[in-house]
């Protein structure tokens, strides 16, 4: 019975244990940071943030640097270019996200083009675009933990002041919270858990870990810790359950060679998602 | 005249914002347990004030002191009540969260759960009547009850001066009269200072002990008696006002015969600019 | 650059521009830009599917835009509509991205759908295209009034018996036409940008609606011109330049609005439902929607 679940091997192959290790690494992060993304509306941002860090990936197969720091350092520097052209001010804040996309994408256009055609990297376009969740070296891992890490202590660390500032601004700034560094700082942690995830499972399809779970915690729990937890919990069912499904469609039609984790995990997030609507209501219980 | 047991003393503050005059020489003063309402019409500077007080906005002349302090060190002496939260019914935080958040929510770092810090939530929740909904989400309040949680939130650190950004705006009027009577047992019992801004003086008349009328950035300060006269009115607005007194309401109406104020509040006159508050 | 195989481009990036900037107008206004974004994308994973199928691509591009902009239509309803539109999107390039590992090689044919690719239209789909463009122009020339008033009054509208439910539902259909047609030329990852920079760069310079559309049609068409005249020089994607212009619009308009001292550096005297304000330190309000 285990047997048609688990297909043979699954336990014992060295490129699963590393897509469970990185797939539950970045979901966790992406579940933790999610929650504060959707609640303060900057789900946009996030998503924009995923595919500028293609950018950066693309440009690191010409620099020739690993596209770890070509995801990371380029998402990151675009949290800032965000904050400053006021992504934060909820007038035209999704107009300046989807310009500075428009012109992170145009970019990773032409990088692309220069690697195809100068480069020889064939396939570059797929995997950065998709993800390689199977394919991660595990030397990697080690660096994708650290950072990691630094975007959940970033958001442990503005907890209540992220928390205050998100639900009445003027009320925090009052108290001395500086606002606008809180903001850039959790934008900034969004920027490190997506430009992680980008990479692992694929930048079109970090956004769904980021924004799905984090939707389902927060109808799941009205406390901010908790919803955190269901969050987190709910995207590394997901991304887990989506590794074991992936193995197991290696024999599947048509083409036999696997289904997509990235497929997996999305379908399952919105399954769940849209059960979650469907059996909970915002009624208040007074 | 400004004492020194005074828990605001504003003196002659002035704001200019992009070459307009937003607040003209304003000056008055609140001791301990004065009730003191902030009367004006949209665009009359209310809310400027408010938060030249708070230390958000930096006055272009003249100080504030609350109890003593310069405005730079000011923080927890003052608690403050705004007009609006977010209200995303999604939002993950209960009423006693928001509370909770009251007294350490700008300190870095999560909360470690303590028996005491419960016990204090639970009984200022208590005290504001918002015991019954503690554990609803904040974005699922009515607006009053969301009120008596901001209240909270703002006294549970135990300020000497309480601003609120006009609270009665979108309360219905049993609302009002509730958070008007919450509001000024508290300033007696706990001799602080409570300031509400509001565009009606009618609600707060029962407990107002003094009242700042603003008109077009200037200010008259007193009681109610000595404030809302019709010499003293008109030289605020610049054109000739009265004073109507019906039963326990007061109205004050431009000479032209056009109501300048009534159960909803009062209208500029055209002969003054008008100033947006939020510059 | 102006014969043979370019003829088609010119012509069917003219007519491109003219309706990504006529409904861009109206996606600027709602602030509907995630909305604008998401559908072509979702789109992309329809074209895949297409032509795994062997079906007419542009057929595959419009259902799956059609399936995405209804979708965040419905799912919009039920939650939050930010979260709706990451979602659908999310689905369907799942989608895509299942499609594309049945089949084998199509590494160039991917980048062009996603990029844009000035040669990449044949004459055969240059009549769709035209149709489609004359459906949804004329659908937005139907729709003005109503879909001016509730995206910039909800609740009056409402009172004058406009049904702003039903009136989102038929412009999103619009975007999702608009979308699939723009999408062979410019590429999906980059026909928002012709959506969003020349309306935007329109509202800033003038504040009467039927210029700023009008405006802004003509901006798009610029960008493209300007676009593909580049694209065919350096032999580098017309997605860069269309990204890399409609940004320096946005900025343009931006500039021009702050010159001509408006307070805000934003655009327009009118805002949007999608606006909503939450004091100085800009933290956001409650992304509600109707």
């Amino acid at each position: 019975m285990l047997h048609a679940i688990f297909e043979p091997g699954f336990f014992s192959s060295g490129p699963v244990h590393v897509a469970l290790a990185a797939g539950g690494v970045v979901a966790l992060v992406s579940g933790i940071v999610g929650s504060f993304t959707v609640i303060r509306g900057q789900s946009y941002a996030g998503h924009a943030l995923a595919d500028i860090s293609v950018t950066g990936g693309s440009a690191s197969f010409l620099v020739g640097i690993s596209p770890l720091w070509g995801f990371v350092g380029v998402g990151v520097l675009a949290a800032g270019v965000m904050d400053t052209i006021g992504i934060q001010r909820p007038r035209g804040r999704d107009l300046a996200t989807g310009i500075v996309r428009g012109a992170g994408l145009g970019l990773a256009a032409l990088f692309l083009y220069w690697d195809t055609t100068h480069s020889n990297v064939t396939g570059a376009t797929i995997t950065i675009l998709f993800g390689s969740l199977f394919t991660i070296s595990s030397s990697i891992l080690p660096a994708i933990v650290a950072l990691s890490v630094a975007a959940v202590a970033i958001v442990a660390v503005l907890y209540r002041p992220l928390l205050l500032s998100t639900v009445a601004a003027d009320l925090a700034a009052a108290r001395g919270v500086s606002v606008r560094l809180v903001g850039l700082l959790s934008l900034t942690a969004i920027a490190l858990a997506v430009s992680l995830s980008a990479m692992t499972i694929g930048t079109i399809l970090s956004t769904a870990l980021l924004i799905g779970p984090a939707a389902i915690g927060l109808r799941l729990s009205s406390r901010p810790g908790l919803a955190m937890a269901w969050s987190a919990l709910a995207g590394l069912a997901a991304t887990w359950l989506g590794v074991l499904l992936a193995y197991d469609s290696f024999y599947w039609p048509p083409a036999r060679h696997g289904w997509p984790v990235s497929f997996f995990v999305v379908t399952l997030i919105f399954v769940a998602y849209v059960a979650v609507q469907g059996f909970t209501t915002r009624v208040r219980r007074a | 005249m400004a004492g020194p047991g005074d828990l605001l003393d504003v003196d002659r503050v002035s704001l200019r914002l992009s070459g307009r005059k937003i607040l003209d020489d304003v000056t008055f003063s609140l001791g301990p347990g004065e009730f003191a309402g902030l009367i004006g019409s949209n665009g009359a500077g209310k809310t400027t004030l408010l938060r030249v007080i708070l230390g958000l906005q930096a006055p272009s002349a003249g100080t504030v002191r609350v109890a003593g302090q310069p405005r730079t060190r000011r923080g927890s002496l003052i608690g403050y009540v705004p007009q609006k939260i977010l209200l995303d019914p999604d939002m993950p935080l209960r009423a006693r969260d928001l509370v909770g958040l009251g007294l350490d929510g700008q300190r870095l770092g999560i909360p470690l759960p303590s028996a005491r810090r419960r016990r204090l939530v639970d009984e200022m929740l208590d005290a504001v009547g918002a015991d019954r909904f503690g554990d609803t989400r904040v974005g699922l309040l009515s607006g009053g009850e969301q009120q008596r949680v901001l209240i909270a939130h703002a006294l549970i650190s135990r300020p000497r001066l309480l601003l609120l950004d006009e609270p009665l705006a979108n309360l219905d009027i049993a609302s009002e009269q509730d958070v008007v009577e919450l509001l000024g047992r508290v300033a007696r019992e706990q001799q602080i200072a409570v300031l509400i801004s509001a565009h009606d003086m009618n609600p707060l008349l029962p407990f107002m002990d003094r009242i700042v009328y603003m008109a077009a950035g200037r200010a008259a300060s007193g009681t109610t008696a000595e404030v809302v006269r019709p010499e003293v009115l008109s030289a605020l607005y610049g054109q000739h006002v009265d004073v109507i007194r019906v039963h326990d309401r007061i109205l004050v109406v431009a000479g032209r015969g056009a109501e300048l104020a009534g159960a909803e509040g009062l209208a500029v006159p055209s002969a003054t600019p008008v100033i947006h508050e939020d510059a | 650059m102006f014969t043979g195989f370019m003829t088609n481009a010119w012509l069917v990036g003219t007519i491109v521009a003219i309706v990504a900037g006529v409904v861009g107008f109206f996606i600027v206004l709602r602030g509907q830009a995630f909305v604008a974004d998401a559908v072509p994308q979702g789109a992309f994973a329809g074209a895949a599917g297409a032509s795994l199928i062997g079906v007419n691509t542009l057929i595959g591009l419009a259902a799956a835009a059609l399936l995405g902009a209804l979708g965040i239509g419905w799912l919009g309803r039920r939650g939050r509509r930010d979260v709706a539109t990451a979602l659908a999107l999310v689905v369907l390039l799942g989608l895509g991205a299942l499609f594309l590992s049945f089949s084998t090689e199509y590494a160039p044919e991917i980048y062009a759908l996603l990029f844009g690719e000035v040669l990449g239209v044949s004459t055969s789909e240059v009549l769709p295209i035209v149709v489609l463009a004359v459906v949804s122009v004329a659908a937005i020339a139907a729709l003005y009034r109503p879909l001016l008033l509730s995206s910039v009054m909800p609740e009056l509208a409402e009172a004058r018996g406009v049904r702003p439910a039903r009136v989102e539902t038929m412009f999103l259909i619009v975007v999702a036409l608009a979308t699939s047609m723009t999408l062979p030329v410019v590429g999906a990852l980059l026909i928002f940008s012709l959506m969003i920079g020349p309306p935007a760069a329109a509202r800033s310079v003038t504040s009467k609606p039927l210029a700023a559309l009008v405006l802004s049609a003509v901006i798009a068409v610029v960008v493209v011109w300007a676009s593909i005249a580049a694209a065919y020089d350096t032999n580098w994607p017309v997605g860069f330049f269309v990204g890399t212009f409609g940004a320096a619009c946005y900025a343009a308009g931006r500039s021009w609005a702050a010159l001509h001292g408006r307070r805000s550096a934003h655009p327009g005297r009118w805002h949007g439902a999608g606006d909503h304000g939450a004091g100085e330190h800009g933290v956001p309000a409650a992304n509600v929607r109707v």
